[in-house]
This record gives C-alpha cells, structure tokens and sequence, in this order.
C-alpha cells in the first residue's frame, strides 16, 4: 500500500496576537505617542494611559539555537517573555514595568548584545546572504556586517548622528540588498569566465542570451559544442548571465571589487524616497576584516556627521551641499565613472549655471 | 569518532569585536558533539573559511521541495564536496515569520527545538521578506523539518518566480502613526488560499512583492522592495494639541522649531503663530510625517484613515533600480469592506502581471516598456495627477481621444474631492 502523504496546512503568515505583549494586545489602535528614553530604549503611551517600553538590541541575524535560546531567557527572567524582529535583525523586549528597564539593559549588555539602533544612531546593516548561503556572491555578508558593526558600535550604542543612518551591503550587482544612507556593493570589474565545456550541459542558452541587459551574449560553437560568447566591448560586468548560467563565472578573487553607494532614502519624510548614488569603486574584496571599507565609511560618516544638520539624511545633507562639496568634504575622488551614462543618465547631468565655486 | 573541528583562522578573527559573532554561533553549533548536526557545522566552517580565503562562493542550486508545494525551498549543493562532504546538502527553508515580528518566547523556543533535531541549529531571523531562514538542511530532512514546522502553525515562504513573503510593519500593535491594520490587511491577502496558490505553486512570470507600511516612514522599505507598496496616509487635517505644541516652544526653544520642524515641511504648510502655537495649510500637506514624528505628543495623524498604494519598485537586475510609484493615490482603510476593496485591487494588479509580464520582467518593468498610462488602462483606474511629478515633457503622442478623457475627468472630480 502506498504511503499516505501528508498534505501541507497553507495558512500563510500566522497571526501575531496570541504572541504579543499583552499591552501592545490591549491597546492595540489606541496609541497616542513615543518617546525616546535612552538610546536603545522607547515609551509608548497609550490613551488610556497605559505604557509599554521597548528595549532594542543588535543581533548577528545568523543566530544558533542556544542564541536564540539565551535570548528568550533573558526574555523570560527580565522581561515579560515576549519579542519582536525588526526589518533590520534587531530583537525587541517589551515591558509594562519601568523598573524592569535597567536590569534588562544590563542582562543584555552582559550577554553580549548591545542596546541602541533608536533615534538618530547608525542602525543595524541590513543583511544579504553572501558566502554563507548564496549561490552568485560577489563577497561575503555577515563577514562585513560583523566588521563594520564593530567599526560602529559606539554609533549604534550612543546618538551621535544628524539623523538615523541605515546601511546596506549587497553581495552582487543584481537583486538582493537595497537603497540605504550608505551601502556597500558587490562591483565587478570584468566580463565573465566561461567554462564552454559545461555550458551546453548546464545552461539554456536562449534564456542566457535573453537575460543579458546589452545583448552582449550570442550562441556560438566551441570545440563543436554548443556553447556562448561575449562581446565584451558591450559587456558591461553586471553579472546578470551568472545566476543563469554559473559556468559564465563572473567573480574573481581580484577583479570583484567592493563599491560604496551613498544618499538612499525609503522614508517621504521632509524629502522624497531617493536612490543610492555612486560614492567610491574599485575597493579590495578584502575578507576577513574589509578594513579599507570600513575606513571608507568612517570618512564619509564622519564628513556627515561634522556637516549635517540636525534631522537632515545622508542624501538630504550632499543635496543640500551639493556633490562637488561631497566629494571635498569627504576627500573622496571625483572620477568620469561617477558621471552616469546608462538609461535616464543625462537626467543625472547639472542643467544650469548653478555651480559651486 | 567525533571529526575535528577545522582550523578556521580568518573566520577566527570575526570574534573579536563588540558586536555578537556570527562565527562564534555556528562554533557553538559545531562543538554540540551530542548533536545530529555537529559535524554538519564543523564542514559548513570548513567551506566557509575556504571561501574567506579563496574569495568565491561555492554553492550552486538544484531542485528540492516539499511534498504539495513548488517552491520555498532554496537548494544549496556544494561545489566542493570533495573537501567537506558533511555540508554538501545545506538547504534553506523559508517560512513566514508572524506578522508585524511578534514571537513569545515559548514558540521561539519550540521553533528551535524543531531546528534542532531536523535541520542544523542556524536561523537567520529574518531575510529581507521577512521569512525566518532555516538555513542548513540535508535533503533527508527538508521534509520532516518542513512537516514540524507546519503542524506547529508556521507556513512555507516564497521563493522563485512566485508571490513572495510579505513584510507588515509592527503597525497598530505600537505605533500612533499606523493609519490602518497593517497586520489585519497583511493577513487578508496572504492567508487568502488563491493567493497563498501563487506562493506556493511557482507560475508568475517573476517574483512579487508586497509590502505593508502603516506611514509614510515606510518601516518596511516598501517604496523601493516591493511590486505593490501599500502605504498609510490620511485624508484632511493633522490633529492638533495647542498646548502641547506650545510646551515643545516652550522646552525645546523657538529656534528649534523652527530651524527643524517649521523650515523641514517640504510644501511650507506649517508656520509658528507669534504666541507659539502652530498653524497648518492641511489642503497643501503632503503627509511626510516630519513634524509628526518630532512633536509626538503635539502633532497627530488624521482621522479619515486609508492607504496610499504605490506600484513597481525593484533592485537593479536589468533595467536599473526603479521606484514604486503612485497608482491609488488614496483609498479608505478602516472597514472591512474597505479591506476587500483593496484585496481585489491587488487581484486585478496582479492578474495584469501574470497576463502581460514577459519571463523574469518584474512589474516595474513592464510598466517601463508599455507606460503607465497603458497599465492602467489595464487594470481599470483613471490618470490621477497625483501620479506625477509634472506633466508630459514631448509632444509625442496620440490624442485622439481628448475630448472624452476631458469629459471624463469632470465627471469624477466631484467624486475624488468627497473621498479626500
């Protein structure tokens, strides 16, 4: 008799209430306003009076089990045993109680998680997957959180910045990762290497050629296989072949380069949302520290932090500037790969006789 | 006996630091001799390491799935098997974190012990769609651990070209901003078993995103991740408190207010009247939540609540980045009613991509190369000029049809101005 198969329960995200504090169930639409106590740690205060407060700390997002277990302890033992996951890896511990605020700060602070990320503090990096897991990675992810964390850790801990920083890092030049104040990016420097034995064993070639963003990929005959070629004049190294078809390998120990991007903004407040622009290339993959990135970072945080006003984002302070003075503030190069020739590019270009001197 | 663990002496070096270790967590998974995974984690460190000092990713990816589901697994074979063989099946599961991110520690704790015994005790909480990463199962165990996970009340996540996992921020559970039930509506459309079909069932010409974002801080990062932004705004006046207002002067001094609040307003709508309360042009507020979110207890979203939903954002692969953009500039969002509106609205949004995408275009795309105005043709809604920044800039096209489209912005003007 055949073995019976078990059907999967598709119930979709499961509801939060049952797990929530049960102040925040209470008072659930009825919050009337925030604020920020100390770095790391928020009040809420609902109509009615009630309060909850939160207390925020950093993660590595890779976490083991006996991590997360030690965290629900301390949840257990000095909070009301209910957490949260914010979108940036940070873990949230709510109470009812003031008193409990301290000691929960401290039996966090000893295990080795630090409490901040609120306000106007350098936030967590947002997390992309990198050698770990992921199948295309330019460079590693939790490598670089790790190290640029530890570069930072005094931001996160203390408000010392004009505004909220959010940082990024993308492990390719494709999909994951996103649009922060800084982000730190996968830039690679040549055309794939392709393996023309495995081509025609692995790869459908129409949808490699058709994945190609300047059709640079035509279907050729190698040793009398079927196999692919590149123009490599048009290639501009975007790797979008790769995920495709992994034997068109397009990193390299060298030639992947790490490329920091500056001026993302998702939130409407006071400005409109803005993508990241091109602040500094042609960094070295330098595992396991990156310390010419971190460096990288420091200088363009603290040419921010000096310049900014008060409230005012990364991208909000350079357009205020401008980016001649960006570039001089921070003492980065200003070169003609900075100067955007790719779709909606001459958009990019300076349209009047607004010009700093 | 046990296999020792590899020497790692770069990734040795990601433990100094002040902020937690990730390598020192897959060390202490590795070390758990009396564990079923042990030796998993000692090659995974193995392979890692090889990849710090190599600088290149081995994984490559496969086919492997769930009895009932086409996707939510990503398949992770490694390349270099020969060398750290216990590793060589490292498989991800995705699943759907509860909304919002809430957890009590008991069902943290379950989580962990389901992970223990069926897979390799490292989660990543979360990926970037808020799916709780079981990273590191052998092929053997993707079931098993998928069929835990699932009887204790947790679902597969997508992956591939499906609806994928959504995000909802914490919304009305904390925050005095959320101008709707970002969990309530999150739930409405990915609980619903149709939808659910598409995330489970790979068939969309490419993946696509919603998120949920209760205000126009958009927590979730939806205006620049997600195929259909869902945004919270509000219709008519911010909520005043006078004498709050007056206490933030007060407190906080004159300059302050306004060299960071009255001069950060991007239309100019708010000024200080000369005995320090706040006057505010509420026609010409753009709902940014500037000012809102620095005088807290003074200044208050509206109470005509709904969304704002904007469509077609997407990282770099191919055409560039694009940013969603507004398609409904306003839609209610309080009653239940309200919910189902928007739930058919993203059904039609969607049945337009399936229907017109080419393979592996995302929807921003498609609306890059038709326009937009073709889009929404498509799914049935009218030019709107909040959609815009400015008018048409070239003479290039078509206008046959003027005097109609003209008729028929009269005509729905009146309605547009009652909504608001």
């Amino acid at each position: 008799m055949a073995e019976e198969l078990r059907k999967p329960i598709e119930s979709g995200p499961p509801d939060p209430m049952p797990w929530m504090h049960p102040v925040m169930r209470k008072n659930y639409g009825q919050w009337k306003y925030h604020d920020i106590l100390r770095t790391g740690v928020l009040v809420h205060v609902a109509r009615n009076g009630e309060r909850v407060y939160t207390v925020r700390a950093g993660t590595p997002r890779q976490l083991d089990v006996y991590a997360i277990r030690a965290l629900c302890d301390i949840a257990d033992t000095y909070a009301d045993g209910h957490v949260r996951i914010t979108t940036r890896a940070n873990i949230e511990f709510m109470v009812a109680d003031e008193s409990k605020v301290a000691p929960l700060v401290d039996a966090l602070n000893d295990a080795g998680y630090p409490v901040g990320g609120t306000g106007r503090t350098v936030g967590q990096l947002s997390h992309t997957q990198g050698w770990l897991h992921c199948d295309i990675p330019g460079t590693d992810a939790s490598g670089v959180v790790k190290s640029i964390m530890d570069e930072l850790y005094d931001d996160f801990v203390n408000e010392k910045m004009p505004a909220k920083v959010k940082i990024g890092t993308q492990c390719c030049q494709l999909n994951c990762g996103g649009q922060n104040d800084i982000d730190i990016n996968v830039q690679h420097t040549r055309p794939p290497v392709i393996n023309h034995e495995l081509v025609s064993k692995i790869c459908e070639r129409p949808t490699v050629v058709a994945r190609c963003p300047v059709a640079a990929i035509r279907p050729c005959v190698v040793n009398g296989m079927p196999s692919l070629e590149i123009d490599e004049k048009k290639c501009m190294c975007c790797g979008a072949c790769f995920p495709p078809c992994p034997p068109m390998q397009i990193n390299h120990p060298e030639h992947t380069k790490i490329a920091i991007w500056v001026g993302g903004k998702n939130s409407s407040a006071r400005t409109k949302p803005d993508f990241h622009r091109l602040a500094v290339a042609n960094l070295p993959n330098n595992a396991p520290r990156w310390p010419e990135v971190g460096a990288a970072v420091r200088q363009i945080l603290e040419a921010y932090r000096k310049g900014a006003r008060k409230y005012e984002r990364m991208g909000e302070w350079i357009h205020r500037i401008g980016w001649s003075r960006f570039f001089e503030e921070t003492g980065l190069p200003f070169t003609k790969y900075h100067i955007d020739d790719w779709r909606g590019g001459r958009d990019k270009l300076n349209h009047s006789a607004q010009i700093r001197l | 006996m046990a296999k020792k663990m590899p020497e790692t002496p770069m990734l040795d070096e990601l433990e100094s630091g002040p902020w937690p270790s990730f390598v020192t967590g897959i060390k202490r998974l590795a070390n758990s001799e009396d564990k079923q995974y042990a030796d998993k984690m000692k090659s995974l460190l193995g392979q890692l390491e090889h990849s710090y000092e190599t600088r290149l990713g081995y994984w490559k990816g496969g086919a492997i799935g769930v009895r009932g589901y086409g996707g939510g697994v990503i398949p992770r074979f490694s390349e270099v098997a020969d060398k750290f063989p216990e590793s060589a099946e490292f498989h991800t599961l995705r699943i759907q974190s509860p909304s919002g991110g809430h957890y009590d520690t008991k069902t943290l704790r379950k989580l962990c012990d389901i992970w223990e015994e069926h897979g390799s005790g490292l989660m990543a909480m979360h990926g970037q769609c808020s799916d709780i990463m079981f990273q590191g199962a052998s092929s053997a165990q993707v079931q098993p651990a998928f069929d835990a996970l699932n009887e204790f009340g947790f679902d597969m996540g997508g992956a591939g070209p499906a609806l994928r996992t959504a995000v909802a921020c914490i919304g009305m559970a904390r925050c005095e901003f959320a101008c709707y039930d970002t969990v309530k509506v999150h739930r409405r459309i990915y609980c619903d078993p149709e939808m659910l079909d598409y995330m489970h069932r790979p068939s969309l010409p490419y993946k696509f995103k919603f998120k949920f974002s209760g205000c126009a801080n958009d927590c979730t990062n939806s205006v620049h991740r997600s195929d259909c932004a869902v945004i919270g705004t509000w219709a008519g006046d911010i909520k005043v408190d006078q004498a709050e207002f007056k206490n933030y002067v007060r407190t906080l001094g004159r300059k302050e207010i306004i060299d960071n609040i009255i001069t950060r307003c991007p239309t100019g709508a708010i000024s200080l009247n000369d005995d320090d309360t706040v006057a505010i042009d509420n026609p010409n507020c753009v709902k940014c939540m500037h000012c809102i979110d620095k005088l807290t207890k003074a200044l208050a979203v509206g109470d005509k609540r709904g969304v704002s939903i904007l469509i077609g954002a997407k990282h770099t692969l191919k055409i560039t980045d694009t940013m969603a953009t507004v398609v409904v500039p306003f839609m209610p969002m309080e009653t239940d009613e309200d919910v189902e509106n928007l739930y058919d609205f993203c059904s039609k949004v969607f049945e337009f991509f399936m229907d017109n995408a080419l393979e592996h275009e995302r929807l921003g795309e498609v609306i890059d190369r038709i326009g937009l105005p073709s889009f929404l043709e498509g799914i049935g809604v009218e030019p709107d000029p909040n959609m815009v920044i400015e008018p048409r800039g070239n003479p290039y096209v078509m206008i046959d049809d003027w005097d109609r489209e003209a008729k028929k912005w009269f005509a729905r003007k009146p309605a547009i101005r009652a909504a608001e």
